[in-house]
């Protein structure tokens, strides 16, 4: 008998793009911010971020073998996750904070909820999230100066980074001093490039923004939550009663990180269209309504863990219309 | 005005063969046809074990209203009358017929005849008699198309030239050398259906296609090359900026679509009172030696197809029958070609995707260009939730095939959508 041919259901070609490839032009996109967080606070920064990278494989090894699923550590999305929980750490926190909060990504957040594309908030945030209620000391106070510059941005003031003196300006000197020097020209720069303190990651507005409209143009982000994000955020920082101008909040915190590479995680964000859109609005509204009223001087990392858990709520509530579906109230 | 429906995708197009001109291939020393080669009840055969049979003869009798029948395509003697392998349905009740290597026709046929002067019923039992089916891939007879019922005013007829399929150039060769026969079977489905408007559309990747055709004085739409843009819908949309409604035909929104190909068969039909023996056949892919654009007679073996465009390269490893996107993969080589066989692809590399888990990109939703959520039904499918698939559409995919493209985690998406639908409709009957 001759022997028989291949078959399968159609179709017969895929595009180029799989998971491995995705995964890997997201962390090409933060490799530009990670090679400037090293200048901006040293070697101990690039330290942090690859202790949590390591952890995060680790673990996703181990996991996958206890748990009996196929290791899956080289489709990058671990890596991925090591990356953004250390973005999101202070550079000045002890080793073993990082090991701690990806640890904690992987095993709790990600592998016990079924591993890749089953687990409801972002591994990295809940990461963050975990160590901030645990370890609120390490995750508070120890910033670092960037080199050539100020933890505030500011001359002259050298403590709290520039959200911290927004929500507290009072403890720093005259308010309204300090709010003067906070929405001035020269600290706006030093925001959008990013010589001021912060969390590892999240300093360089610039950078942070070249990489996420990167990875728009090539079509892994979605533009919809990044528009709604940042359309309903600066809607509300021009209306909201806040000290801070629209440049310095939009430049301030990790607003960019949390805009282009959190909230359009894929796993943890809606899938319908219009579902994207209430996602990237929602996330905009609580981080403005955090930073202004909330007890945080910053709230985009929890207004999107928030806005992932009524990610499945969206979808139920939202759909996408058929082809050829006749539009309620039209004829 | 942009041209377009939302949704598809972009494959790269490999139309190797666009460049080569059609070429009439030998006649096959057997060929096999089998009796249901369109949508519908198969044909009820008419020829026995012995008969002799010239080429456009009768050997299947329409059963029922959406049928067609089906004629010999070469002239010998009938061998065999049994099942046999079937490139859409896996094995079919088959015509065997053994050539005399004389080529004779029928009596009448090739004859060329006035049909200006014919009727509209005249004209539309003419391509019944003749077995014309969509040519395009589906196969629905086109005298069904032709004839909508009372009260259905058709107003614009849609000659698609869109080929949209990568690697297929069929329909591209056909335009660039038998336009006029294109134009004036066009012309007769217009005069059938009484339509006002008759447009030609044409993807702007085949601008020489469309030039030849304006050349002729025909109204010519061009539309950006987007899989699926040759799907029925989508093309009205495109074009008309028309939307069919859920579970509707075209003739809903007054529309007939035709393909490039059946207008020329409708055509031949009309004035050479030529059945539908023979068809273009795009052969090619990396398995082919010789990649072309075959004028192949119905029921002739992808075999022998393949052997005369120099065989393979190495060890076949895939046969598709159709395009990349939407053909449908071959067990044996020993296949015939039939009415609705648009491209032979053969691919020496076996290729696999391992199915991952899905990541909620979303992308299949992005591309669907029925709007339909992919992933959703997928998951429901695999849960044996049929009910809730239909719900959210799944009875409305058209298998084109673009989720399934995009999808990063590659799950094969249209195959669980398929058993779904295959699954809902069992349901239903019972």
């Amino acid at each position: 008998m001759k022997e028989l041919l291949q078959v399968s259901a159609s179709p017969h070609i895929r595009s180029k793009r799989d998971i491995n490839k995705a995964m890997r032009l997201v962390i090409i996109a933060l490799i530009p911010t990670l090679i400037f967080s090293t200048y901006l606070f040293g070697i101990r920064a690039l330290i942090i971020v690859l202790l949590s990278i390591i952890t995060s494989v680790v673990c996703e090894a181990v996991m996958e073998r206890m748990l009996g699923r196929n290791i899956s550590i080289t489709d990058g999305s671990a890596i991925l996750t090591g990356i953004l929980l250390a973005f999101n750490l202070p550079p000045g926190v002890p080793f073993w904070i990082p090991i701690v909060g990806s640890a904690f990504a992987i095993i709790f957040a990600k592998q016990l909820f079924g591993g890749l594309g089953y687990n409801f908030i972002n591994p990295a945030l809940a990461g963050r999230a975990f160590l901030m209620a645990s370890w609120p000391w390490a995750m508070t106070k120890e910033w670092l100066a960037p080199v050539n510059g100020t933890l505030s941005g500011i001359d002259g003031i050298t403590s709290a980074t520039p959200l911290n003196l927004l929500k507290n300006a009072a403890n720093y000197g005259d308010p309204h001093f300090v709010i003067k020097h906070l929405n001035e020209f020269a600290t706006i720069k030093n925001l959008f490039i990013g010589k001021v303190g912060g969390c590892i990651g999240e300093t360089s507005a610039l950078l942070l923004l070249i990489g996420g409209i990167f990875l728009i143009i090539i079509g892994i982000t979605d533009y919809r939550i990044v528009v709604g994000y940042l359309g309903s955020f600066i809607l509300l920082a021009l209306v909201l009663p806040t000290r801070g101008s629209l440049l310095f909040h939009l430049f301030s915190g990790g607003l960019f990180l949390g805009v282009f590479f959190m909230a359009t995680d894929w796993v943890t964000s809606p899938i319908t269209k219009k579902g994207r859109w209430i996602f990237g609005i929602g996330c905009g509204v609580l981080t403005m309504v955090i930073r202004v009223w909330g007890g945080y001087p910053e709230g985009v990392s929890y207004s999107i863990l928030l806005m992932n858990v009524f990610t499945p709520l969206i979808d139920r509530l939202t759909r996408e219309r058929v082809f050829g579906e006749i539009r309620k109230g039209k004829k | 005005m942009a041209k377009g429906f939302s949704g598809g995708v972009h494959p790269h197009e490999e139309k190797y063969t666009e460049k080569i001109a059609i070429e009439a291939m030998p006649l096959p020393k057997r060929v096999y046809i089998p009796f249901s080669q369109h949508t519908g009840k198969p044909a009820l055969p008419l020829v026995k074990k012995g008969d002799e049979v010239k080429v456009g003869t009768k050997i299947g009798e329409a059963d029922g209203f959406i049928s067609s029948s089906v004629h010999s395509s070469i002239s010998g003697t009938v061998v065999d009358i049994k099942k046999y392998p079937h490139p859409v349905v896996g094995e079919s009740l088959c015509c065997i017929i053994e050539s005399n290597n004389q080529d004779e026709w029928e009596q009448g046929v090739k004859v060329k005849q006035n049909y200006e002067s014919l009727s509209r019923k005249e004209l539309i039992e003419i391509i019944k008699e003749a077995g014309i089916v969509g040519l395009g891939g589906a196969a629905f007879p086109t005298y069904v198309k032709l004839s909508p019922p009372e009260g259905k005013k058709i107003d614009t007829i849609i000659i698609n030239g869109c080929e949209c399929e990568p690697m297929l150039t069929a329909d591209h060769r056909l335009i660039l050398e038998y336009p006029i026969g294109i134009i004036e079977g066009a012309g007769l489905f217009q005069r059938v259906l009484d339509a006002p408007r008759l447009i030609f559309a044409i993807e702007n990747n085949k601008l020489d296609a469309a030039d030849v055709l304006k050349k002729e004085g025909v109204e010519v739409v061009i539309l950006k090359t987007k899989y699926p843009q040759g799907a029925e819908k989508q093309l009205i949309k495109a074009v008309l900026n028309r939307e069919v409604p859920r579970g509707g035909l075209p003739m809903d929104v007054g529309c007939v679509v035709q393909n490039v190909g059946t207008a020329y068969a409708a055509f031949q039909a009309a004035k050479y009172r030529k059945p539908l023996i023979d068809r273009v056949v795009t052969v090619t892919g990396d398995g082919i030696k010789e990649p072309k654009n075959l004028l192949v007679r119905i029921g002739t073996r992808a075999i022998d197809v393949i052997n005369h465009c120099g065989g393979y390269t190495n060890p076949p490893k895939k046969i598709i029958f159709g395009g990349p996107m939407m053909g449908i993969a071959q067990f044996t080589d020993e296949v015939p070609v039939i009415k609705g066989t648009s491209g032979i692809i053969v691919r020496a590399r076996a290729q696999t995707f391992p199915e991952g888990p899905c990541v909620r990109c979303a992308s299949c939703i992005d591309v669907c260009p029925m709007g339909l959520m992919p992933t959703e039904i997928y998951k429901f499918v695999k849960n044996r939730r049929f009910k809730t698939a239909k719900e959210f559409g799944a009875l409305d995919c058209i298998e084109c095939g673009c989720c399934a493209y995009s999808c990063p985690a590659r799950i094969p998406l249209v195959h669980y959508i398929k058993y779904g639908k295959a699954e809902i409709r069992r349901t239903e009957k019972k």
